[in-house]
């Protein structure tokens, strides 16, 4: 398979600048554009130097909570009994979102090189790869990957003649979007239920098999070799302050030219839709921006005009989250779009507590009952309440991931609910409760 | 039970990638290969694995409950997969997999009825980019259309 | 541990740091609810139902999970808090079944509790229940998984308390369910912790389930009647019946803790074989029903005449103290015998004797539980004192206690120890020789060894243990509810209450192979099961007891007497420890044995004063070393009191009788067990001691 979409001229490349040479994925490709040049010269640097640098380049997490990386990275203790791990999260799972898998599929040595910045940051020997079940094609390309870079002295002991050693490997899931949610993804890494685990402690004290884990995103780990080549600050001023760097933004739904495109954080989302996707398809009008994933509050068209960084996203309500940016037009039902996003959160509650649990089942069986016109005039408010009841009251935040899309949708399309009611020949206007 | 030496090898790989100690960590990519090869996750299976890691039947069937890619029933020869989450529904996945159903006449984890082809609707898989998008066992098929969906399955009821 | 200013509902109040604010608010008096939270067992954060409100803290937090600190400010019942709990407890209703009328839980169910003090009165649920067949796993075992909260207590309590682990979640999401041990049954000790720990109707018991409503029962406390470990249990009679047992009180040496035969063996109470009228053996040679005037007449008579030193009496290890004080009494006087003994199953004699002159050796229950590091010698622990091993496994779980295990085979307390040893039998004490150096590091010890540790062996162990140079104490490992009570009374050949010297007579063996016994009197005791024959062929035989047992058939009078649940006394567990026993029924046509002792006494003329429990306690607490100082108030309100150690040396045994243990599995307590119904349907694997 190849690369999927166009480049558009309009992207900064900084970490997907390789997608599309000639066998992209081999080493060789790799060694020919400045690989493995971050991991020589950080074998030179000190593990804090390293940990500053990824600190100065204001990189945040990929993977969804958007936490500052280089400060999670200076939380895995210097001394350790335990041995360190790093394990890297490929489950992919956010609806919207595709761009791991391009970076694995076109470019597994960066990610390897990254990883293996984080080991000498942490001191780390040992890691692992938690890629989807769904992805089974990646596993072959990134076990291939691997191979060469332990065959051409990159991982194994003695990585480019010093003392510093690592081994590396895959890992699959088998189908749980739970478990890229981190503490459940090393429950599954450790061969159990994927149920999150208690935190404190955090898997920087206390992670893979109950040792010091440093955990991150593919695309996180896939941007710290150019941080490292370019410096932390170059790297930072390609985003906006607190949002150092750039972006690979899934866009997908109702737009022209769908395709994951690198962009720099701060990058306005009406250019990007526009003059990256080509605009809204069919001529139409655009409806609304679901930003960040399906767990993202979606913004209506007139929202839109904001700069994609976390802080301007959160501003408006919303989330930058996995990066997965869905664009509706005018003829999107908004009802059938909670219940789809609902059915997915039920699908994939693990089940463990009862607001999430409970919650997302009764939600999808009114969200399923109102979009069949059978809805009730109490219900619309009846499901706003029921997800504001679960928001903020589970145990992982799959429960407000369900809950926050619900409650925005509810509130800002509350007339496509009342139509779908109107249209139910036996709706009353008031109904007596059952007691 | 016996597994094919291939799948042997890389068991006997694969329980080395873990501490010492923690070779439980092998079960689900067990349990995946081992589904892979015979086709759905038996109790023999369970058995097995779980005697190989030190874990009772039950613990297996723990995690085999959880995971929705493992089956405890045999899907099809041809495993068809369907999303119709948020960005394959706004290209006309849910249409895709309705159309999928009248075509097989199957519904939702259905298996036709000489075991060659199963239907499955499922949750975004990573392709919306490239929206509608279908798994055939492992392999995806994006931006598929009704058209070309209609020609894939027909090259799989071959 | 340092301490830390906490405000909670605007009272400041002080407690350690990093303890649970749950325990923290409960020491207070504060109830934070909760569902998953459990005392003692792993923290879980599922249920939500304890959420508080934690100044600057950016939403809800658990309580169950949350460690206090210093200056922590929390409110309990803040109105976003109270609004959490309504609202957690809505969406559990959504999904329940809500069959109260038909639960067995209904009146004792944690759901109904807290929606009756936190939840809201209707509910804004419309849409379908999903439902899920009810399933049968064991006999006493069923599972409904509607009802089921998914709390994980079962799964715990299962895993954590019994160290089964027979129970598991599979499933996601709404789907989840609670799964046995093998696929669709269970197969584990069958202990019933389970049910008695789910807070719904969601486990229930096989034997109680649609019995009766929890509020028509009388509630009985009182103790186990079968192994020695002496667990409180709580009766639930109705009608005359005992429906349950349980000891959701927690209250005495065993918690809520219960093995399968203190949960549901007491149906041999009830079982169609119990004897309801006195037999005589008539002209025929056969058993016939008589009424108790005559018999009592009979035997009166026939004691009288045959009372001297060929006169044989077999004391027992079910009845209580003060039956079996009475007993050697009078067969002592009265009878005029030395011929006593009872079926002894541990060498607890040559222990006591080795510890003399010291005190506070004897460890207790609750020590086996705070001890440092425990070794089990030449025991199957979990199965022959399941209590204790209980104790043993809590107190690896929660303080990490070194545990040490040598046995001729493999034994569940493998798993948690720090070493375990295989030794034949003969060879234990050398192979815990071998443990010297780490023991000693220890820092205190409790050993715990079987029956093939007497005589000399036992000295040796004791010897090695006062060698080790930490504080250790002994239990001597026995197997019944009264052993150890018995020995204590006196039921010996050659000693007396409180192991004072007597002149000896025969023990048990010597009685049973003697050619010369004018009589045997057993009572409570089945000496001839498996075939044995009593030497005496025309001993006059008179046995009380509630079955027609192997000894029962030899008789020439048989007694029906009452079971331990139909009785007041007190009775000695393994460790030494006195409790108190409660009359929860009775079987019409049977006596307690005490009475029948006051009466046959009465028939021959011989005063014995008030024969009742609380008489010849009084005269066992005049007379008895080691119960002269047992403090009452415990004992009354359903407590545990340890025995005073014997000071002085006790005289070693001129008659050694034969120590052995009757090797019960879980599953049995001799031929008590035989006749308990539901004990015969859960058999799983029989006889499987080291397996
Ligand atoms: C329900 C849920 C699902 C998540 N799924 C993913 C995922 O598929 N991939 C991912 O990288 N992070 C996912 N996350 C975020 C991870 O928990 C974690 O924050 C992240 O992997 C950390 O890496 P980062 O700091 O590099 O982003 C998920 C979080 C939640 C709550
Ligand atoms: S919110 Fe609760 S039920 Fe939902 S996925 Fe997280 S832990 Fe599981
Ligand atoms: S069966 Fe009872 S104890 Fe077990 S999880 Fe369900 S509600 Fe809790
Ligand atoms: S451990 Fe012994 S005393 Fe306790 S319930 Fe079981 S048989 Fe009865
Ligand atoms: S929504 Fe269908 S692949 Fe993501
Ligand atoms: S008691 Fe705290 S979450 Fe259940």
């Amino acid at each position: 398979m190849k690369l999927f979409n166009e480049p558009s001229p309009l992207e900064t490349r900084i970490i997907s600048f390789r997608f599309g040479l000639e066998n992209s994925a081999s080493i060789d490709t790799y060694l020919a554009h400045d690989g493995y040049k971050a991991l020589r010269k950080a074998l030179e640097m000190t593990p804090d130097d390293v940990i500053n640098e990824v600190k100065a380049s204001n990189l945040r997490g990929r993977g969804g909570a958007g936490f500052p990386t280089g400060l999670k990275w200076s939380f895995v203790p210097r001394a350790s009994e335990k041995p360190k791990y790093i394990v890297v999260n490929a489950d992919e799972s956010e609806p919207g979102t595709c761009k791991d898998r391009l970076l694995i599929q076109n470019d597994p040595h960066q990610l390897i090189e990254g990883i293996l910045l984080g080991a000498i940051a942490v001191g780390a020997k040992k890691g692992w790869i938690y890629i989807r079940g769904e992805y089974n094609y990646l596993i072959a390309i990134m076990d291939k990957a691997i191979a060469e870079a332990y065959k051409n002295g990159f991982l194994g002991k003695n990585i480019c003649g010093t003392e510093f050693e690592f081994d590396l490997y895959t890992h699959t899931g088998a189908g749980a979007y739970e478990c890229g949610e981190e503490s459940a993804l090393l429950e599954s890494l450790e061969g159990k239920r994927g149920v999150p685990r208690i935190r404190p402690p955090f898997p920087a004290i206390s992670g893979a098999f109950q040792s010091p884990t440093l955990l991150n995103n593919v695309e996180t780990f896939s941007s710290v070799p150019a941080i490292l080549r370019m410096g932390g600050t170059a790297y930072s001023d390609l985003g906006v302050p607190k949002s150092g760097g750039t972006r690979m933004v899934c866009m997908s739904g109702h737009v022209n030219r769908p395709g994951v495109y690198e962009v720099p954080l701060g990058f306005p989302m009406m250019k990007f839709v526009n003059e990256i996707g080509g605009g809204v398809w069919k001529g139409r009008q655009l409806k609304a921006i679901i930003p960040g994933g399906s767990s993202s509050p979606l913004l209506r068209a007139e929202e839109c005009d904001i700069p994609m960084d976390y802080d301007s996203i959160a501003k408006a309500g919303s989330m930058l989250g996995s990066g997965g940016l869905m664009v509706m037009d005018e003829t999107t039902d908004m009802v059938k779009l909670a219940l789809r996003i609902m059915r997915f959160y039920q699908h994939e509650s693990c089940g463990w507590c009862i607001p999430c649990r409970e919650g997302t089942t009764w939600l999808k069986k009114m969200l399923q009952r109102v979009t069949d016109g059978h809805g009730q005039a109490r219900d619309i408010d009846l499901i706003g309440d029921l997800a504001q009841n679960m928001r903020g009251r589970t145990f992982c935040p799959l429960g407000d991931a369900a809950a926050m899309p619900t409650i925005a949708i509810v509130k800002k399309y509350r007339n496509e609910f009342e139509a779908y009611v109107a249209k139910n020949p036996f709706a009353a206007s008031e109904l007596v409760s059952i007691s | 039970m016996t597994f094919s030496p291939e799948l042997e090898a890389k068991f006997a790989d694969l329980v080395t990638h873990y501490p010492e100690g923690r070779q439980r960590a092998a079960l689900i990519p067990m349990l995946m290969f081992g589904q892979d090869e015979i086709g759905s996750v038996t109790q023999e299976m369970m058995e097995e694995l779980g005697r190989r890691l030190g874990l009772s039947t039950m613990q297996v069937d723990e995690v085999v409950g959880y995971y929705s890619m493992l089956h405890k029933k045999p899907m099809g020869k041809f495993h068809v997969q369907v999303c119709t989450n948020v960005a394959c529904m706004l290209r006309g996945g849910a249409e895709l997999y309705d159309h999928a159903c009248h075509k097989l006449g199957l519904g939702h984890k259905q298996v036709s009825a000489d075991g060659r082809i199963s239907l499955e609707e499922v949750e975004c898989m990573g392709a919306c980019s490239w929206a509608p998008a279908i798994q055939v066992n492992y392999d995806f098929h994006h931006e598929v259309s009704t058209d070309q969906l209609d020609t894939i399955l027909e090259g799989l009821q071959k | 541990m340092a301490l830390v200013n906490v405000t909670i509902n605007g009272v400041s109040v002080q407690a350690e740091n990093g303890a649970l604010l749950i325990e923290v608010a409960k020491q207070n008096g504060i109830e934070i609810p909760a569902f998953c939270y459990y005392e003692g067992m792993s923290l879980q954060a599922a249920c939500r139902m304890c959420l508080v409100e934690v100044e600057k803290a950016p939403k809800l937090m658990a309580g169950c999970t949350l460690p206090v600190a210093e200056g922590m400010v929390v409110r309990t019942e803040s109105e976003p808090v109270v609004k959490a709990r309504k609202t957690t407890l809505e969406f559990l209703l959504s999904n329940h079944p809500l069959d109260c009328p038909v639960c067995d839980k209904g009146g004792e169910c944690e759901l109904q509790d807290m929606t009756f003090k936190y939840g809201v009165g209707e509910s804004r649920f419309t849409e379908a229940k999903q439902h899920v067949p009810e399933k049968q796993w064991s006999p006493v075992v069923f599972y409904d998984a509607p009802r089921c909260i998914l709390c994980y207590r079962c799964v715990r309590v299962c895993n954590e308390g019994m160290g089964v682990g027979a129970l598991g979640v599979s499933n996601r999401g709404v789907y989840s369910e609670i799964i046995p041990s093998h696929g669709d049954h269970l197969e584990c000790d069958e202990c019933g912790s389970c049910i008695d720990i789910c807070p719904v109707g969601s486990l229930t018991s096989g034997i109680y389930r649609y019995k009766t409503r929890p509020w028509e029962m009388e509630h009985v406390g009182t103790v186990c009647t079968h192994c020695s470990n002496g667990c409180k249990t709580t009766l639930g009679v109705r009608n005359n019946e005992i429906v349950r047992g349980n000891n959701r009180d927690r209250s005495g040496i065993n918690g809520e803790f219960l093995c399968v035969k203190g949960r549901y063996a007491f149906d041999f109470n009830h079982h169609p074989e119990r004897l309801q009228t006195p037999l005589i053996r008539n002209a025929e040679g056969v058993l016939e029903e008589a009424s108790w005037s005559r018999a009592l007449k009979l035997v009166a008579e026939k004691f009288k005449a045959l009372a001297g030193p060929k006169f044989g009496v077999i004391g027992s290890t079910r009845t209580t103290n003060e039956e079996n004080y009475l007993l050697q009494k009078f067969a002592r006087t009265t009878l005029g015998t030395a011929n006593i003994d009872h079926h002894r199953s541990g060498d607890v004699v040559t222990l006591v004797d080795s510890l003399s002159g010291k005190t506070g050796q004897l460890g207790t229950v609750e020590e086996v539980y705070t001890a440092k590091a425990v070794l089990v010698v030449a025991t199957d622990l979990s199965q022959q004192h399941p209590l204790l091993a209980n104790k043993v496994r809590a107190n690896f779980r929660h303080h990490k206690a070194a545990v040490y295990a040598v046995t001729p085979g493999p034994v569940r307390e493998d798993k948690i120890a720090r070493k375990f040893l295989r030794a034949a039998e003969g060879d234990s004490i050398a192979a815990v020789e071998s443990l010297r150096d780490e023991l000693a590091k220890a820092g205190d010890l409790v050993i715990l060894f079987g029956d093939s540790i007497q005589g000399e062996k036992v000295r040796q162990l004791v010897a090695f243990g006062e060698s080790l140079g930490i504080p250790v104490k002994y239990v001597c490992l026995v197997d019944y509810a009264n052993s150890r009570g018995a020995m204590d009374m006196g039921v010996l050949p050659d000693l007396g209450p409180g192991y004072h010297a007597t002149a000896p007579g025969l023990n048990l063996q010597q009685m049973l192979e003697a050619t010369d016994l004018s009589a045997l009197w057993v009572v409570g005791a089945n000496p001839l099961k498996g075939g044995k024959t009593l030497a005496s062929k025309d001993a006059f035989v008179v046995v009380q007891d509630l079955f027609r047992t192997e000894t029962a058939e030899r008789a020439d009078v048989v007694l029906p007497a009452g079971s331990a649940y139909e009785k007041n006394g007190t009775v000695t567990n393994v460790c030494g420890q006195v409790q108190r026993i409660k009359k929860g029924i009775e079987t019409v046509g049977s006596k307690a044995d005490l009475a029948i002792i006051g009466l046959l006494a009465r028939g021959m003329g011989v005063s014995l004063g008030a024969v009742d429990a609380d008489t010849i306690f009084a005269e066992i607490a005049a007379t008895v070393p080691g119960y002269s100082q047992l403090p009452m108030p415990i004992i009354l309100t359903g407590g545990a009191a340890q025995t005073h150690p014997v000071n002085g040396r006790v005289p070693a045994s001129t008659v050694p009788g034969n120590i052995s243990s009757a090797r019960d599995t879980l599953f049995t307590t001799g031929s008590l067990t035989r006749y308990s119904k539901i004990l015969n349907e859960v058999l799983e694997k029989p006889g499987a001691l080291y397996s």
